[in-house]
């Protein structure tokens, strides 16, 4: 009894290991997570529906492309390492644009009012979402053994992995927009 | 054994003999010097393998007409009556130490010798390895003379090259088994190596130092030629791209800028100047694709580009969905890249 549920415990601490570290070369994005399932309230009639996944949510691989891509698509330019800068930060808990993958996809594919370019047409889906799992891992949104735990840079920020999660809250106001135009 | 097998086997020792990547093919000064250690080596090993081999055979031989006569069972004295032992066992002892010591002379001289190559007028190249494929930059002390291309270097004939070598990830190995031996690429230093080629030919280069899924197809190649015929080379790398004449080409300029390539690449003359993947300002002028993975010819292009993880999977380089006519105008532009 005792050798079968620890053959069991090993088996699903094995494939839950596996899935983490799946690497998915060739993937083309589920069609089902676009943008226009992107919620800007949170009131329904009915009962509530389940929040939208990004595929890469729980998959480390992802997570850590998309660390890559943050440098590479110069995200960095305007959100610094995640402390913002021109752009509004990213590893607190404010969430001008909703913290649901949905939204942040929606962010970066459609842009933003007072900067945010629109990268439509020059990330592919699977990036965005990988993207996306990166951005949500910056304040903890992701499982902790999922999000990256190691830098690529010099620098004194605590790795994604050892945040603590932040409750996301909503700010209506961008702090760009505060300023006069 | 079948026809087959017998065949794989063949290709296998063979492609050990194709003198595109061999350190027993030397091109340079200090690849010869490399080539001349191992020959001795060689050679000093295989005489020491006889003598032990012939050694052994005396030594059963011998033991086996003493068992013989000794077939009553008294026990031997442990080999006490060998006449001589205390003399064969020191003189083997000596030439042992005196072989080891040479070899080690040897190689000390052939170290500093390859750290010693004439240092007057260096053409310097900075390369910069990342996952999977080299950088390749040409230092000028005028910015917009810099020279930028990837995965096939020229150098001239007959004049030392000083390469300054950094990594932009992982740690990657330099190694052009025909010019010199390895030097390894660190993240965030600067490591240096200098080749010279005495003849001109295409050498294959790869790196050394596993780095990834793709570690294997991360190669590059030198192309060592006349000074004035690498001038000319050089002349022509430091132009812009050519701005498009025909309409398709404009179409595939218009392709290029406006969609995802531009995120990535750079093509000097345009608006595109990022560098996170290879400079394609004179693409059409290199003669493989994703690192020697595959030949650089417009089929093989069209299909890196639609799906590049069927040729290299892993690559950084994500798929791109492009209609039929976008991609043909893409095509025809960077194939007018020379």
């Amino acid at each position: 009894m005792r050798a079968i549920a620890l053959g069991v415990l090993l088996t699903v601490t094995i494939t839950a290991g596996c899935q983490r570290e799946q690497r998915r070369f060739s993937e083309v994005s589920p069609a089902t997570a676009r943008p226009d399932t992107v919620r800007m309230s949170q009131l329904q009639p009915g009962g509530a529906r389940a929040a939208a996944t990004g595929p890469y949510d729980a998959n480390g691989w992802g997570a850590a492309e998309g660390q890559r891509l943050y440098t590479w698509f110069n995200c960095v330019g305007c959100h610094a390492q995640g402390g913002g800068g021109i752009g509004p930060p990213l590893m607190d808990d404010k969430w001008i644009y909703g913290s649901e993958p949905a939204n942040v996809y929606a962010s970066i594919v459609q842009g933003r009012p007072n900067g945010m370019p629109s990268f439509a047409g020059k990330i592919n889906d699977a990036q965005v979402w990988q993207l996306v799992a990166y951005v949500r891992s910056m304040s903890g949104q992701l499982r902790k053994d999922v999000r990256p735990n190691r830098s690529d840079h010099m620098n004194v920020k605590e790795p994604e992995a050892s945040k603590t999660p932040e409750r996301p809250t909503s700010a209506n106001v961008p702090p760009s927009a505060e300023r006069a135009q | 054994m079948n026809a087959t097998s017998r065949l794989a086997i063949a290709y296998g020792v063979l492609a050990g003999c194709s003198r595109a990547q061999s350190a027993l093919h030397p091109a340079g000064p200090q690849a010869g010097r490399i080539a001349a250690l191992w020959w001795l080596m060689f050679w000093v090993s295989a005489a020491v393998f006889g003598a032990v081999v012939v050694g052994l055979a005396i030594a059963a031989v011998r033991g086996r007409r003493r068992g013989q006569a000794d077939v009553t069972g008294a026990p031997v004295a442990n080999g006490g009556d060998e006449p001589g032992k205390v003399a064969v066992v020191t003189v083997c002892t000596a030439v042992t130490v005196v072989v080891i010591f040479v070899l080690l002379v040897v190689s000390v001289m052939t170290d500093r010798g390859l750290a010693m190559l004439a240092t007057h007028d260096p053409l310097t190249v900075e390369v910069t390895g990342h996952q999977w494929w080299w950088e390749v930059d040409y230092d000028d002390s005028t910015p917009s003379q810099r020279v930028t291309t990837a995965n096939e270097i020229h150098i001239p004939v007959g004049q030392p090259v000083l390469f300054k070598l950094t990594s932009r990830d992982v740690i990657h190995s330099f190694w052009i088994p025909n010019l010199h031996g390895k030097t390894d690429l660190i993240p965030g230093y600067v490591t240096r190596t200098w080749i010279q080629a005495d003849v001109p030919g295409t050498f294959r280069g790869q790196c050394a130092e596993f780095c990834g899924v793709q570690h294997a197809h991360m190669a590059l190649v030198v192309v060592a030629e006349p000074p004035e015929k690498f001038q000319a080379w050089l002349a022509q790398q430091r132009q812009p791209a050519a701005a498009p004449a025909e309409p398709l080409a404009q179409r595939g300029h218009d392709v290029f800028v406006t969609g995802p390539c531009v995120l990535c690449h750079a093509i000097r003359g345009t608006i595109a100047m990022s560098r996170a993947g290879p400079d394609l300002t004179h693409l059409a002028t290199r003669g493989t694709l994703a690192a020697g993975t595959i030949s650089n010819t417009p089929g093989h292009l069209a299909g890196w580009i639609l799906d590049p993880q069927s040729a290299k999977p892993g690559a950084l380089m994500p798929a791109t969905s492009l209609g039929s006519e976008d991609l043909q105008a893409l095509l025809a532009y960077l194939g007018m890249l020379r």
